[in-house]
């Protein structure tokens, strides 16, 4: 989907981002079939991983599209709970409306990207530092302001029928209603990203900001827009998880960090920017959340599951330079003239 | 007496203390090509980057078509007509040929939000725009820039530049990384658009190109304007002189000569 292509060829095929994470995506899911078993390929052992992969997918695609432009956001890792907090302390401490919460939640997000895009805008400090700090800046004050507000660490919110059905119900009795945000979420992505001109923007930022800015691309705006994405995707996934499980700890987001950046490389996200596709950071999200939770369905030891996101990681950036390599120097059936 | 399109008056530009450009004052006519020289470091590319609104000048105007134009970006700048190619880069290497010549300037088709990025016009029209510069091997606009050879992906850059420089068209050092056939083509695009009235600026370090095109010349030496005069008011060896900073190149070659004749093997 990386290109709307009217005749799939061995060419296109090549230059697609995802082609590589769709083959590591079958090895992984033909690993744990025969080894973990009827169990794994069942309804609820897919709505085990789906259900991991749903909410870190929200967060690994605006986490890919930056990476595609070239930026970093670390700082989701505090939004996450910052977000939960957020709404808990609204809606469940102060007893407001959980919409009230919930579009709090969602605002601070929206702040607090900003002010990223603000600060790696005007400063040009790398942005892996700047949201650095404000992972930790953030991180403080939300537990600073939780004890002070609350006097816990964790709060506990109780949402009506509406935003239970919306945010926090299972379908099924198994699967988060999550997954369909996140399916929600990569169509929204994938059309700005592949089909709207805007997509062009963010590959061409990736490539080269000075060219994309001399070209006429507003960079600096669409940088401060995708951390602002960012961020709210973050504080989203967090204000649902407050609501799906009625409560929120401060401490609940750390993870995200790596396990979004892992996704995203997985789906054949090129580090240093300008290369990458929405289905790619998908289907890597599916590769991270099916390793995570279906090794606890083989006779493994669970422990082993950090050793082999980690060979994937590796295989999937060496294979990602292979496919790009490969893609770059194709040509078809140079005619000589 | 024709009207000038582009008109410099007292342009200044500083980088903090740096003082880069002085007082330069300058007149660009349709239908002609200035071409605007100088030795390494004199301002060529400050002088184009505040004409394509890459920066602006700390004190002084532009006119463009007789109305004073403050550029605040590029895009300003391409919405009135001017189109650059930089230096160094404007070309994206992992996009395909068709999104990296589109980069800015999207083809859409379709509805309202649901505006889409119109792959097969922008392929069409970017192979097409390539081919016209004589690069014929170029047939798939899905191809990946990164994977063309350094001339071509120039070539891509001026065509971009040719497709969308409505009045002016700025090529600062375009055959630098040419081939001699390549380089060619670029003068006879840089000719046609002359033709068509559009008024070119053309920066090079190559004495015959200069020639070949220029209608009429600019020298920068260490950011102020040394010379401006038209083609046939100096000679070959003149221009040459002025384009190594003022020094006397006859003196430097015969200097290399007697190095040589000193140092044999
Ligand atoms: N952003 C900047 N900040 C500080 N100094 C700058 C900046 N841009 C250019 N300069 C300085 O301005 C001077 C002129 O640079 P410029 O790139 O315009 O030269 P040029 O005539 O294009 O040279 P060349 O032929 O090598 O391309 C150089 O000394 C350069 O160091
Ligand atoms: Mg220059």
């Amino acid at each position: 989907m990386s290109d709307p292509s009217p005749k799939p060829s061995f060419g296109s095929l090549l230059r697609r981002p995802e082609t590589g994470s769709f083959l590591g995506l079958a090895a992984v899911f033909l690993f744990f079939t025969v080894f973990g078993g009827s169990n794994f390929a069942s309804l609820t052992g897919a709505a085990s991983w789906l259900n991991v992969a749903a909410s870190l997918g929200i967060i690994a695609i605006p986490i890919g599209l930056l990476m595609i432009a070239g930026e970093l956001d670390i700082s989701i890792g505090s939004m996450v709970p910052a977000g939960s907090m957020t709404c808990a302390i609204i809606s469940g401490h102060f007893g407001l409306p959980i919409a009230v919460g919930v579009i709090a939640a969602l605002c601070l997000g929206a702040l607090v990207g900003l002010v990223n895009g603000m600060l790696v805008v005007r400063t040009a400090v790398p942005s892996f530092i700047v949201t650095l700090g404000t992972l930790f800046a953030v991180a403080g004050l939300t537990l600073g302001l939780s004890v002070l507000i609350t006097g816990t660490t964790s709060v506990s919110i109780k949402a009506g029928p509406e935003a239970k059905f919306l945010l926090g119900h299972f379908i099924g009795g198994i699967y988060q209603v999550t997954i369909l945000w996140w399916i929600a979420a990569a169509i929204f992505w994938g059309f700005v990203l592949h089909y709207s001109p805007y997509g062009n923007w963010i590959l061409a930022m990736g490539g080269d900001k000075v060219s994309a800015r001399n070209a006429g691309i507003p960079t600096e705006r669409v940088t401060i827009f995708l951390f602002m994405c960012s961020s709210m995707s973050a504080a989203f996934v967090g204000l649902s998880q407050a609501i799906l499980y009625n409560s929120a700890q401060v401490s609940a987001g750390q993870s995200y960090i790596f396990n979004a950046i892992i996704s995203v490389v997985v789906g054949g996200v090129l580090l240093t920017g300008g290369y990458g596709s929405v289905v790619g950071i998908v289907l890597g999200t599916l590769t991270f959340a099916i390793v995570n939770q279906g090794i606890y369905y083989t006779p493994f030891d669970a422990n082993w599951a950090s050793l082999i996101i980690g060979v994937l990681l590796l295989v999937a950036v060496l294979m990602n330079n292979t496919f790009r390599r490969m893609a770059l120097s194709y040509t078809p059936s140079r005619k000589v003239k | 007496m024709p009207t000038p399109l582009l008109t410099l008056q007292g342009i200044n530009k500083s980088f903090g203390p740096i003082d880069v450009l002085h007082d330069i004052n300058l007149e660009v006519y349709p239908g002609e090509v200035l071409c605007l020289l100088g030795d390494n470091g004199a301002g060529k590319s400050t002088l184009i980057r505040l004409l394509s609104g890459v920066h602006k000048p700390t004190s002084g105007t532009i006119t463009l078509a007789g109305k004073p134009a403050a550029f605040a970006s590029p895009r300003d700048a391409s919405n009135a007509g001017i189109a650059t190619v930089h230096q160094f880069g404007g070309t994206f290497p992992l996009m395909s040929i068709g999104r990296s010549f589109f980069v800015g300037e999207e083809p859409k088709k379709g509805w309202g939000p649901f505006k889409t990025f119109d792959r097969k016009t922008a392929n069409d029209i970017a192979v097409k725009a390539v081919r016209d510069l004589g690069i014929t091997r170029i047939t798939d606009g899905d191809r990946l820039v990164g994977g063309l050879s350094g001339g071509e992906r120039q070539a891509l850059a001026i065509a971009r530049a040719v497709h969308f420089g409505a009045s002016v068209l700025i090529l600062d050092e375009p055959t630098a990384a040419l081939g001699v056939k390549e380089a060619a083509h670029v003068l006879r695009i840089v000719l046609q658009a002359r033709q068509k009235g559009i008024a070119v600026i053309f920066i090079t370090h190559n004495v015959v190109h200069a020639l070949t095109v220029g209608d009429h010349f600019a020298v920068l030496i260490k950011g102020a304007k040394a010379a401006d005069f038209r083609k046939g008011d100096k000679t070959r060896e003149e221009i040459t002189d002025l384009m190594a900073g003022g020094e006397q190149m006859a003196e430097l070659e015969a200097e290399i000569k007697s190095y040589m004749s000193s140092h044999p093997g």
